[in-house]
């Protein structure tokens, strides 16, 4: 039979950032599919280079705008052990609430675009209902709905009160129903069954071997979480459970994550509870760090986040790395599509909860002998002058 | 130019943006704040589309998806450009792979500033875009 070639993306209904798969089908069957990036490339390495450690803050917290307060804590906590300062407790505890939120809202948008993807539009519209309360919530407590942008070296911008705190528990327990609610939809419903579970199945030793983080590695039977293997902001004090299920299929992972949004609300509401006395905002920001280096380690929503940051004393960074969770999830797993029909590709994409925003800087570093980096830069180069 | 106002279709278009300002996008086309009201939905291809939202910090690459999109779109067409990176460049100016702001590749309509801007700023962009439309009959 004749393998056709089909293109999907860079802009696609599916799909919601701009990425590339090429898909070549034997009739329905995918026998292969290979992944071209490059729509979102930004700079940002060379970016946080060229600015200082404070400005730097932002810049990183604009790597993705869903998980960026995840990209703001891992570099805040990276450059606070380079400059020798300690947060102090209710910052922390502050933090830890924000990128839970985070982690709720990351996961419900997941939850909805899957949604929509298999064409359960009311599911679709109804979940991103109900996440616009957690936005509410970060608004409430950052001030921002999307970049939280509350973390400062030495501590966070700004202080709960009283009256907020009230105002997030009783919000916290409507998100915990409609969650379960959702959960509940997802285990019972018959077209999800049919169109997710046994559809991209990552076995356990595969997952392994392929360097898989985050929700995708769970799903697959290991628990690997960052928050309980290397500890950081406020989860050594905070009880959690970490999820996981042995299927490994695109179902296992929406129902690792339904899970863990439960885990979050319950993280989120033990923050606010027991929200430490004392000072959360730094009277005096640090400008300088000592020479040296510090690698530092977050589990984003998407899995682990890893920061290189390198410093030969001074303003700015000398070198700032950044493993993103995604760049390892999509770009590992392009051999799991192989076998199923043409119409499981976008799910198992999503399954993957992909973030292209996080992918596209690292692509070009890792990228510069393979031959793909040599189609992109050619496209690079092709400037087209409007 | 009668049905774009009364139903104008919107078609999203991420050109290197952090995610930010197309999370807000999706969130503005989602029920709670209803921008069906005003007749508009969320188009999948640019030959559906009457409306091109564009958000990020536009790179050479998708500079070049960018203008393919916008001609493929049938006439009479407009151009959001929503977020601080899609007007300016935002907090990315200046890097080495920004090709420019989007009104340098396709002619911008209107300009929706913040980062990200709200959804509601997004439903005014659209507004006061069909407003314009209504009064001058559009370009």
């Amino acid at each position: 039979m004749v393998i056709v070639e089909i293109p999907i993306g860079p802009q696609h209904p599916a799909l919601h950032e701009p990425i590339m798969l090429k898909v070549r089908t034997e009739g329905e069957e995918v026998v292969e599919v290979s992944v071209n990036t490059g729509y979102n490339h930004r700079g940002i390495e060379k970016l946080l280079e060229k600015n200082s450690w404070v400005r730097g803050m932002y810049i990183s917290g604009r790597v993705c705008g869903i998980c960026n307060a995840v990209h703001m804590q891992t570099y805040v906590q990276g450059v606070e052990k380079l400059m020798g300062v300690e947060p102090p407790p209710r910052a922390n505890y502050i933090r830890t609430l924000v990128m839970e939120l985070e982690r709720i809202h990351s996961h419900m948008l997941v939850a909805a675009v899957m949604a929509e993807i298999i064409g359960f539009d009311t599911l679709f519209m109804l979940l991103m209902r109900d996440r616009e309360r957690v936005m509410y919530l970060k608004e409430l407590v950052t001030g921002n709905r999307v970049h939280a942008d509350i973390h400062m070296l030495g501590g966070v911008k700004r202080d709960l009160d009283e009256v907020r705190r009230d105002r997030i528990l009783s919000e916290l327990k409507i998100v915990e129903e409609r969650i379960k609610y959702y959960m509940k939809v997802f285990e019972e419903d018959y077209t999800i069954m049919k169109r997710l579970s046994e559809v991209g199945v990552i076995r356990k030793s595969e997952a392994l071997r392929l360097s898989i983080v985050g929700p995708t590695l769970r799903a697959s039977g290991i628990k690997s979480d960052v928050r309980s293997d290397d500890p950081y902001a406020a989860y050594s004090e905070i009880p959690f459970n970490v999820v996981s299920r042995d299927e490994g299929d695109s179902w296992a992972r929406m129902m690792v994550r339904f899970g863990e949004a439960l885990e979050s609300v319950s993280i989120a509401r033990y923050t606010v509870e027991k929200l430490p006395q004392g000072p959360a905002i730094p009277k005096t920001i640090p400008r300088a760090t000592k020479p040296g280096e510090v690698i530092s380690r977050v589990e984003a929503p998407r899995g682990e986040l890893l920061y290189h940051i390198v410093s030969v004393g001074g303003a700015n960074p000398y070198r700032v790395k950044i493993r993103t969770p995604s760049f390892l999830n999509i770009l590992n797993t392009e051999k799991v599509y192989i076998g199923h029909r043409l119409a499981d590709v976008p799910v198992i994409f999503a399954s993957y909860d992909p973030c292209i925003s996080c992918t596209e800087r690292v692509m070009v570093i890792d990228e510069k002998s393979g031959k793909k980096t040599y189609v992109s830069m050619r496209d690079l180069a092709r400037v087209r002058v409007g | 130019m009668k049905a774009i106002r009364y139903s104008p279709w919107v078609m999203h278009f991420n050109a290197g943006a952090c995610n930010g300002c197309d999370i807000e996008v999706l969130a503005a086309l989602t029920p709670f704040f209803d921008p069906e009201r005003l007749g508009v939905k969320l188009a999948p291809n640019p030959r559906h589309a009457d409306i091109i939202i564009v958000t990020g910090a536009l790179n050479k690459k998708a500079a070049e998806r960018l203008r393919r999109l916008y001609d493929q779109t049938p006439s009479p067409k407009f151009v959001i450009a929503c977020g601080a990176c899609a007007i300016s460049g935002g907090v990315f100016s200046g890097s080495y792979p920004l090709f420019s702001r989007a009104d340098s590749v396709v002619p911008v309509d209107v300009y929706v500033p913040g980062c990200p801007p709200r959804p509601e700023a997004v439903i005014y962009g659209i507004k006061k875009l069909l407003d314009r439309v209504g009064e001058h009959g559009g370009d």
